[in-house]
């Protein structure tokens, strides 16, 4: 209606040619303004309404007479309103279709009348009238208006019109109006206007890819079809012709819903919109690209308002999670598994990443050769990128990539001019990105080995990643061309060119990249997987075939299970023909490599089909040709079950599925190939409690062990990690040294080069260690010695077992000998420095079992060790906490001058006693037992009682635990000699709970509890509490111990008592 | 069944038991038992075997074998035919395969040959210039696979070379034996029975 309302109006494209306007939602809602604007004129300025327009407003209605009531003339079709203007003239006339209206307040009510056609009356009204406000005020006063421009100053117009009669002012006011109506609906219209997001083509391809995956997956299945018209990819991202780029278009799709009909689209970096069909490239005629509806923010939201299907199911599969694949989301959604243990086939990802690592070095130079040269070279850009896309067992932050893509967007606007440019600073970009996630990876890929703490090396574990793709395609290899060409033949043919084209498939190196992505990328991946669900069994032996190898990438992997092909082959799983079987487990084995596969075989039931596999006889000599297909299928089997048995759940599953007693059978087998993955499972699983007990009650030790002497590095490294895993168990311990398996694992500390076997021997002579029958026997095998020598120079997953190996034979007093000797001290102390927890633990328990010696204690002391150890209470594992807590008893315990010694360590004392304040029993305990190794020096003990360790140590007596118990009594104990620390004590009230220790069960508490009610007892008032709380008793019980001390303490306290109670008598009967 | 005929059977299966070693009596006396009840009992004993005229024959391989037409060879018709469908031997099932593949009788499949098999095996799109480029490029493609000799023909020791290298060769051309599943039916179904007739 006004100036810039016309202007507005005709920002839209096609309005301002053929001078309608267009059904966009801009429109629509700057219509909807308009319209409740006149609604309203006639109520809220009744003067203004009333104002006659120098020209009426013309416009064809559909309005008919009928729909018109009182205050109208009605004669025939026509309609005149009662209402007239000063020259008599109505001001409102319809003579159908035309309708001549000449005041707001019949335009008010004219909108009222016409209903839910009141849209329609506006639109036609404004259609027709492309300059209403001349009409309603005159061209004379436009003119004016134009003149003075949209910056007129209200005021000195009013002043202008005020000059030219009282009709003006009427007018001025309704232009006021008008204007104040005019920038509310711009200021509106920019609002959207700003909204529109402009997409771009990696946009638009990743939206595409996600779309592409709903297309088939059967029950959850949205969407029939997505293609691109043209298969073509510029090098730019786009796949619409030159021409239509210049335009803004990316692509043209084409979208078969479930529940209606085709749609095809055209993607632009407006937005996405209906076009007119556009089928296939090239065909199509210029009228094709027209918008027939319209614009769209993204392809989902467009899905989502044309079919109902998809809107309601695509909200139930969350999109948002699927759009923005983030590894930290799905880690969330996968939280279920959390439980994860990565160790075996670890050979296999070592693998990976050395490929990676390779790449990695490749590019590093490439990268900083672009910061120098500004050439443009697709070639490099196309290694830089595309190498670590293929390398998804790297974790990329995902501010890298969001570099990335910025990146990327960036070119776009920059055009080719400046291509080169950019690409320098888009390799500086990516670089800060590229080492951080390096950093992150390394603590997490040396995470403790430590035992069975589960400890999921999360970064070994393939994570789900957002897919990232090479940005063109310009230097495909020719394999691509030819695995498109095969895939289009797959999906023509009849079975025999099927199993023809598979063949031929097959002959591609299908280990390599370049092809596994190719076959996914040309549409091949979705052909095999429905080739799975078919009768076929050629069909699908091929297809098998060809998954079980391009399934060893990690893209691959998910999008077979993104495509539901896992549960097809965990189907095929129960087929009758055994080489079906046989490349579904293999195939299976290689997909489960991630947690949600994993959990995708359970949840169809396929640990229970693998199971089953394992049925065969399997140490047979000769073998029928059947039965050696049968021991290849357990094999396959053996394998699925090593990678699912990465999942805690599925290892239960394979426990209840009666798989134990199976894979003990197949161990017995003499073939490698075998044993590899029927021990990695075992040693996976034995993880889990239930499985060490079924693994020594199968008798599986003795096959272990035996395997031990294997020649083959890797199934001795699993035997090994097994035996490390079951040897927790005393029996178990026994058991491998019945077998004789100290000296095969012995042997095999002299493969140091192969770390992970290093580290997996090392762990199960720690474990097998726990029991001396089996230090001696090491001794014999001079274990020691070497363990020593593999202080130095290895991996931290090795040190930890090492260290604890050392810790456990140092209980032995002439081993803590050998270890000096050796020089394994230093080593040790030298160790204390690290920052791995495991190790730490593990390196103040053997520092800590050293420092009984004294000689030792002489070298730890000398190194500064017990400073080091000291500083470990700083650590913030409680573990470490307590493991240096110990290990500083013995250190005080033997030190030379150990008083001067804790003195001279700053804060030191401080900070034992704030330790006090733990929550954890074990730190307690062990800083109990530490005070009172300190308290033994006055002085430290003055420093502590300063510190106020007495309340913290009353606080502490309520406890339970008979491991605090004890140490906690034995501190309470040395701290009584201090001043009043005995008085102090009973007044925190911690006699009666003292007293309460000596009905627990553990003899240990009984001593230390009897010697600090010993100490106590030197003051009255404590001797009443005890008395009160009924002491005696069990004190006269504890006199009959064997234990000397423990006589003494007893009988002690007792007579600190009756002491008491004689002076009592005696004051009674002489004062 | 007349003691004649009887005897006939027995004598029948003296013979074949010689020539074929796949099957035990029993079963090759069951095998001709279906085969009499195929051809029915009306036909003169003693010339069963010319009894069964081809269309017959050929519903007969079409409802057990599932086979189609082009494969129907005289071959099978044979007891040893049978031997191979059913319990034949990677290498007498290459032989057999390559016999239905060598259309002419030349002791090679040429590439028109391979055409003339495969000529069906694509589903022609409207799209396509040449509906049977793709046919002539999956036999170029087959050629490349399996012609070790390079003389833009298969031999027999090329096939054989080639099946041996990746089984699912065997039937490269088109189906020709039955599967497994009908394998078992079948026996269950001729073996198991035994006629107390």
């Amino acid at each position: 209606m006004g100036v810039s309302l016309t202007r507005a109006a005709q920002w839209t494209p096609a309005s301002s040619g053929t001078g309608k306007l267009e059904s966009t939602p801009m429109n629509e809602s700057l219509l909807k303004e308009i319209l409740r604007f006149v609604e309203q004129f006639g109520s809220q300025h009744p003067q203004e309404a009333e104002h006659v327009f120098e020209e009426p407003l013309r416009w064809s209605t559909t309005l008919e007479a009928s729909d018109f009531k009182t205050d109208y003339d009605i004669s025939d079709a026509d309609v005149q309103s009662h209402e007239k203007d000063s020259e008599g003239r109505p001001l409102l006339q319809l003579s159908p279709p035309t309708v001549y209206v000449r005041s707001f307040s019949q335009l008010s009510k004219l909108v009222h009348l016409a209903d839910d056609k009141n849209l329609e009356e506006v639109r036609a009204c404004l259609e027709e009238n492309r300059d209403p406000v001349v009409k309603i005020l005159g061209p004379s006063f436009a003119v004016i208006l134009e003149n003075e421009g949209a910056n007129t100053d209200v005021l000195s117009l009013v002043g202008k019109v005020k000059e030219q009669g009282e009709d003006m002012e009427v007018k001025v006011k309704l232009f006021l109006l008008l204007q104040n109506m005019d920038n509310q609906l711009l200021s509106k219209c920019l609002k959207e206007i700003s909204e529109r997001v402009r997409l771009d083509p990696t946009a638009v391809k990743t939206e595409v890819e996600l779309l592409k995956r709903f297309c088939s997956e059967g029950e959850k299945r949205l969407l029939k079809l997505v293609r691109y018209t043209s298969d073509y990819e510029f090098s730019n991202g786009c796949h619409a012709p030159p021409w239509r780029q210049a335009r803004g278009e990316i692509c043209y799709l084409v979208i078969e819903p479930c529940d209606t009909e085709t749609l095809y689209i055209t993607c632009s970096t407006a937005g996405v919109f209906l076009n007119g069909c556009i089928k296939q490239e090239g065909e199509e005629e210029e009228s094709g690209y027209e918008r027939t509806s319209d614009t769209y923010k993204d392809l989902v939201t467009l899905l989502k308002s044309r079919s109902p299907h998809f809107a309601e199911n695509a909200n139930k599969q969350d999109f948002a999670a699927q759009e923005l694949p983030s590894t930290q989301k799905i880690q969330h959604v996968e939280s279920v598994d959390a439980e994860e243990q990565g160790q075996p086939q670890r050979s296999y990802e070592q693998q990976e990443k050395n490929v990676h690592e390779k790449a990695r070095q490749q590019h590093t130079p490439n990268k900083a050769g672009g910061e120098k040269k500004y050439e443009p070279c697709p070639r490099w850009k196309n290694l830089g990128l595309m190498s670590p896309s293929g390398k998804a067992e790297e974790k990329k932050p995902a501010k890298s990539s969001g570099e990335e893509k910025s990146g990327e967007i960036q070119k776009k606007k920059l055009g080719p001019g400046a291509k080169s440019k950019m690409k320098a600073e888009f390799s500086v970009s990516s670089l800060p990105g590229r080492p951080s996630s390096q950093k992150v990876k390394t603590p997490a890929g040396a995470a403790p080995v430590d035992a069975f703490s589960e400890s999921s090396s999360e970064s070994e574990e393939e994570e789900e990643q957002p897919e990232r793709r090479p940005e063109s395609n310009t230097d495909l290899p020719s394999e691509y061309w030819q695995i498109q060409k095969l895939v289009k033949y797959l999906k023509g043919g009849d079975q025999t060119a099927t199993v023809l084209t598979l063949c031929a498939m097959m002959d591609f190196n299908l280990m390599q990249e370049t092809c596994q992505l190719a076959i996914r990328d040309v549409g091949g991946l979705e052909v095999l997987i429905n080739l799975l669900d078919t009768d076929e069994v050629k069909c699908k032996i091929g297809s098998l075939k060809i998954l079980r190898k391009i399934s060893h990438n990690v893209q691959i992997r998910r999008a077979i299970v993104d495509m539901g092909g896992l549960q097809s082959i965990v189907k095929i799983l129960d087929s009758p023909v055994k080489d079906l079987k046989a490349l579904a487990a293999e195939t299976v084995a290689n997909v489960a490599r991630f947690r949600r596969a994993r959990r995708t075989v359970r949840q169809y039931g396929g640990i229970k089909k693998l199971v089953k596999l394992l049925h065969c006889v399997p140490n047979l000599a000769s073998l029928t040709a059947n039965q050696a297909k049968d021991v290849e299928v357990a094999r396959c089997g053996a394998l699925a079950l090593w990678s699912c048995s990465k999942s805690t759940k599925n290892k239960g599953a394979i426990r209840k599925a009666g798989g134990v007693p199976l894979l003990g059978r197949l161990l017995k087998s003499p073939h490698e190939n075998m044993l590899i993955p029927v021990v990695g499972t075992l040693q996976e699983c034995a993880s889990e409690e239930s499985y060490r007990i079924a693994i020594q009650n199968e008798g599986m030790i003795k096959d272990l062990v035996k395997n031990l002497s294997s020649d083959n590095d890797e199934l001795q490294m699993h035997c090994a990690s097994a035996i490390f895993k079951c040897a927790q168990d005393k029996q178990t311990r026994d058991l491998v040294r019945e077998y004789k398996g100290l000296q095969p694992l012995v042997s095999l500390l002299s493969k140091a080069n192969n770390k992970q076997l290093l580290a997996a021997a090392t762990g199960a002579i720690w474990k097998c260690s726990i029991s001396m029958e089996n230090v001696a026997k090491f001794q014999e095998y001079k274990a020691l010695e070497t363990l020593v020598r593999l202080l130095t120079n290895q991996p931290e997953e090795v040190l930890v077992n090492v260290v604890g190996a050392l810790g456990e034979f140092a209980q032995i007093p002439a081993n803590k000998a050998t270890i000096r000797k050796c020089g394994g001290i230093k080593s040790l102390v030298d160790l204390l420095t690290g920052t791995n927890q495991a190790l730490l633990v593990n390196v103040t328990k053997a520092v800590g079992a050293c420092a009984t010696d004294k000689d030792n204690m002489a070298i730890i002391d000398q190194l500064d060790g017990v400073r080091l150890v000291w500083s470990l209470l700083k650590n913030p594992s409680a573990d470490v906490q307590s493991s240096a807590a110990w290990a500083l008893c013995p250190c005080i315990q033997n030190a030379k001058d150990a008083g001067e010694m804790v003195r001279s360590l700053v804060g030191g004392l401080e900070l034992i006693v704030n330790l006090l304040k733990s929550t954890n029993n074990e730190v307690l305990a062990s800083i109990c037992a530490a005070i009172a190794k300190i308290a033994k020096d006055k002085e430290n003990l003055a420093v502590l009682t300063d510190h106020g360790v007495v309340p913290l140590l009353a606080k502490l007596t309520n406890t339970t635990d008979d491991r605090l118990r004890r140490h906690l009594a034995e501190a309470i104990g040395h701290c009584c000699i201090w001043g009043s620390n005995r008085a102090s004590f009973g007044d925190a009230g911690a006699v009666a709970p003292l007293v309460r220790y000596l009905k627990s069960k553990d003899k240990a508490v009984h001593q230390s509890t009897a010697m600090a009610l010993y100490q106590l007892s030197k003051d009255p008032n404590n001797c009443i509490t005890m008395h009160g709380k009924g002491v005696v008793k069990p004190l006269i019980h504890i006199m009959g111990s064997d234990d000397e001390t423990l006589q003494e303490a007893a009988a002690g306290c007792v007579r600190n008592i009756r002491l008491l109670a004689l002076a009592n008598r005696k004051a009674q009967l002489f004062y | 069944m007349s003691a004649m005929n009887r005897k006939l059977i027995q004598t029948l299966v003296e013979t074949i038991s010689k020539q074929v070693e796949h099957f035990n009596k029993t079963e090759i006396e069951c095998l001709i038992r279906e085969f009499n009840v195929l051809v029915g009992e009306s036909s003169i004993p003693g010339r069963a075997a010319h009894g069964l005229d081809r269309g017959r024959f050929r519903s007969i391989l079409h409802n057990i074998f599932g086979m189609t037409d082009d494969m129907i060879m005289d071959g099978v018709c044979r007891m040893d035919g049978m031997s191979v469908l059913l319990r034949g031997t990677l290498d007498e099932k290459i032989k057999y395969c390559f016999h239905v593949f060598d259309l002419n009788g030349d002791n090679y499949i040429s590439r028109e040959e391979m055409f003339h098999l495969l000529k069906n095996s694509l589903i022609r799109q409207p799209t396509d210039e040449d509906p049977d480029e793709g046919i002539k490029d999956l036999v170029e493609i087959t050629l490349k696979k399996m012609d070790h000799d390079h003389d833009g023909r298969l031999s027999f020791a090329d096939f054989e070379r080639a099946v041996k290298e990746e089984n699912l060769l065997l039937e490269a051309f088109g189906n020709c034996l039955p599967d497994t599943t009908s394998i078992e039916r079948f026996e269950q179904h001729v073996f198991r029975e035994q006629p107390d007739q």
